[in-house]
């Protein structure tokens, strides 16, 4: 039985593991926000990989791809409003390097 | 009645509110707020008086109101006012003589830069005076007192820019003061035994015999010794010629009229209160002044500083009549006396304004340029050399008759006063026809200021006519309705106290029933006096030759001296050198009171100031130096425990934060970090538990 067998529920994990760990290498090393961005974005598919996996395979309704589909426009709304902040921080900042942007320093 | 004594007392009071208030803003700076609120109280004074005297014309009469003023447990004050014969005679010489003296200070004063404040103080003196004489109980007297005594401090040091006026009214306060702690410990006195503070009350002690023998003499001589001071009595009579560097018109209406006669009034007010042995001490004092200073007012050439010495000695006659039990006379004398000393200090006041010279020798031939002031001054003079006809020679006669009386009736030394007091009516004529010899006759000295010399204004003018009038008929129609004032102003009754047995005297009189001698003599109330009608009868006739002898003699020889120039001055001076000298030095009181008093009191400060540096300060200077020390130990203690303590706390906390200050470092990634490694110790945790 291979780890990519599409009827087992492993695979999808393997999928949605390997999304989270893209995803987090993308937050805590890119240093354009707007690479970080995406990286988040990368780490909410992989927990809706997970949703829709499980409901699949272990629930007897739709609740998890009910919920898949709520993160969806979470994430839509999200990156909306991440954008704008983004935008706002060039503007003051002249850079969106997120290295650059301490202000919150002591 | 009372509304009216009330409107009397308060009037003065009210124009002294208003002038201190708003006094310099008024038109003419208030001057006719005063003078109108004085003669106002006049003219009611003067209808209470002829109410009292002539309407009730009874010697007993007396009325009181009073109300509660303190209440301490079971001691009560009450405040009050006592109206008799005398209060009214007092209330009327206080208007008129304030009313008149207000009215020539409106010339006298004129372009002074305080001429509003000196209304005030005016107004101020007139109310306290008032109240002195209306006062029913000993300690209302006693606020009066001090009262007239502040005021007189005040207007004294009216001029205060001159030092020597400044040093005169610290001089009067203080002398008098002096006799005030006698008055206040005799008040003591009465209010220990007694207990009780109105005149009526007391009195009433003293015939009870609560207060007897040798303390009631102590609180006679304590009460006396307030008389000494106020009334400027040998010893405490420096006071008074000093008193004269305030304006004339207050000497006139202060240090001669009405403040200084307030002690012949407590002698009179509280006669019941003294036994012999007071009266006597009385007597001499009064009669010793007389004659000491009608003798140094010989010498004097400051033509204040004579009326001065003048005053001085006719408060002497004032007092020494009372002590010898010639009540009325005493009083009269005061009556009298009011009159044309405030007349001829006026007098003196108008012919300063001139002149511009309080120097009597510099003045001269002064009749030509002021015939009002040269009029009535010479009627006052009459009056106080005692000249019949005029006031001062009834009220001088029947003290002289009083005192011979006296001398009768006991003997021996006790002619002393008599004697005294016939010596000084001799030399009183002397000296004060001298000062008007020398001011208003002969040929002006200094041409300069006698050519600017000229008549005062009427405002100055008319109240020496009217207090001119007065030292005529201030008597009544003389030699007709002259017993007047004897007949309502009798002595109280006397004789309780001494009947309890330490006058021997007293109990070898004949006038022991002091009711039938109070009734039936005119000079009335001797019981405790050996004094009897025959005495008095015999007493008249010697007094009365006696005292127109020496008057006589006295004018004459002040008219051959000074009128005439047919005896030297100079010379007499030159021949009587030692006698002229000790009278010149005023007996040398002021000098051996500098030696004696001020160097004494010196000395003692310096001892004082001396204890002070070395054991006061010391103490108080070792104290702070052990409290030094003990604060440097509390100090460490404070800084390097408690302070420690705080600021190691401090410390620690900053040191905290200075360490968690590092995490914050600003960086989105570095915070990733932190919380994935805590996700990944708690997975790691649920994991292998």
């Amino acid at each position: 039985m291979s780890i990519l067998d599409p009827t087992n529920l492993n695979a999808y994990l393997f999928v949605s593991t390997v999304l989270f760990a893209l995803g987090s290498y993308a937050i805590v090393s890119r240093r354009n926000a707007v690479s970080v961005l995406m990286g988040i974005e990368l780490v909410l598919n992989s927990a809706n990989v997970n949703f829709v996996a499980f409901s699949r395979f272990t629930a007897t309704d739709l609740r998890g791809q009910l919920f898949a589909i709520f993160v969806i426009i979470l994430a839509a709304a999200e990156a909306a409003v991440a954008l704008a902040i983004i935008l706002a921080i060039y503007h003051n900042f002249n850079t969106i390097d997120v290295n650059e942007i301490d202000s919150l320093r002591d | 009645m009372l509304q009216a004594l009330l409107v009397i007392l308060l009037l003065p009071l009210a124009a002294f509110v208003i002038l201190t208030a708003v006094g310099r803003r008024l038109p003419r700076q208030g001057d006719v707020v005063a003078v109108g609120a004085n003669l106002a109280a006049f003219a009611v004074a003067a209808l209470v008086f002829v109410q009292v005297i002539f309407g009730i014309h009874d010697p007993g009469f007396h009325r009181t109101w009073q109300m509660d003023y303190l209440r301490l447990g079971s001691f009560h004050l009450e405040m009050g006012i006592w109206l008799d014969n005398l209060t009214a005679c007092m209330l009327v010489v206080v208007t008129l003589v304030s009313s008149m003296v207000n009215l020539f200070s409106v010339g006298y004063m004129a372009g002074d830069p305080r001429y509003s404040r000196y209304f005030a103080h005016l107004s101020l003196f007139t109310f306290s005076m008032l109240g002195l004489v209306l006062a029913h109980n000993l300690i209302g007297l006693y606020v009066f007192w001090e009262l007239v005594g502040l005021t007189s401090y005040l207007l004294i040091g009216f001029w205060f820019e001159k030092h020597s006026a400044s040093n005169a009214a610290k001089k009067a306060f203080l002398t008098t003061r002096i006799g005030d702690v006698g008055m206040f410990i005799g008040i003591l006195i009465v209010a220990w035994k007694i207990g009780d503070f109105t005149y009526e009350g007391v009195f009433a002690g003293i015939a009870r015999g609560d207060l007897a023998g040798s303390l009631l003499t102590l609180a006679g001589v304590g009460l006396f010794l307030g008389a000494v001071g106020k009334s400027a009595q040998v010893p405490l009579h420096v006071w008074l010629p000093d008193a004269m560097e305030g304006p004339t018109p207050v000497s006139a209406l202060i240090h001669a009229a009405t403040m200084v006669a307030a002690g012949v009034y407590l002698v009179g007010r509280l006669y019941p209160v003294f036994n012999l042995e007071a009266f006597w001490i009385i007597a001499l004092v009064g009669s010793i002044t007389a004659f000491l200073a009608a003798t140094i007012a010989i010498t004097a050439t400051d033509i204040k500083k004579v009326l001065a010495y003048s005053t001085i000695s006719q408060l002497g006659y004032m007092i020494a009549g009372l002590g010898a039990g010639a009540f009325t006379a005493g009083l009269f004398h005061l009556w009298t006396h009011a009159y044309f000393k405030a007349l001829l200090f006026l007098g003196a006041g108008s012919v300063i304004h001139a002149v511009h010279t309080q120097e009597m020798f510099d003045m001269g031939g002064l009749r030509r340029k002021m015939p009002i002031t040269f009029a009535t001054m010479l009627v006052a003079t009459l009056a106080i050399s005692g000249v019949p006809g005029l006031s001062g020679f009834f009220s001088k006669d029947a003290i002289l008759a009083g005192t011979l009386a006296f001398g009768m009736a006991y003997g021996g030394v006790r002619y002393l006063p008599f004697v005294l007091l016939l010596v000084a009516a001799g030399i009183t004529a002397f000296y004060m026809f001298r000062l008007f010899f020398v001011t208003f006759t002969g040929q002006p000295r200094d041409h300069h200021k006698f050519d600017h010399a000229h008549e005062s204004p009427r405002v100055m003018t008319i109240p020496l006519i009217v207090l001119a009038v007065m030292s005529v008929v201030s008597v009544g129609i003389p030699f007709v309705t002259d017993h007047w004032f004897a007949e309502v102003v009798k002595a109280p009754v006397l004789g309780a106290h001494a009947e309890a047995g330490h006058s021997p005297a007293a109990e070898a009189s004949p006038a022991a029933e002091p009711s039938a001698a109070a009734e039936h003599s005119p000079a009335a109330g001797h019981g405790a006096f050996a004094v009897t009608h025959e005495h008095e009868h015999a007493a008249h006739l010697p007094a009365l030759a006696g005292s127109i002898l020496m008057s006589g003699l006295g004018i004459l020889m002040a008219y051959l001296t000074y009128g005439r120039g047919v005896v030297s001055a100079a010379a007499w001076s030159r021949y009587l050198r030692p006698l002229y000298l000790l009278l010149k030095n005023k007996y040398f009181f002021d000098e051996v009171y500098q030696v004696l008093v001020v160097r004494t009191v010196l000395l003692l400060a310096g001892l004082a100031r001396l204890f002070d540096i070395y054991v006061v300060d010391a103490m108080v200077n070792g104290a702070g130096k052990l409290s030094a020390r003990l604060a440097w130990f509390v100090g460490g203690v404070d800084l390097f425990g408690v302070d420690g303590l705080v600021n190691g706390l401090a410390q620690t906390v900053i040191g905290f934060g200075r360490a968690a200050r590092k995490v914050q470092t600003g960086r989105l990634q570095n915070y990733v970090y932190g919380f994935m490694g805590i996700l990944l110790l708690i997975v790691f945790v649920k994991m292998f538990r």
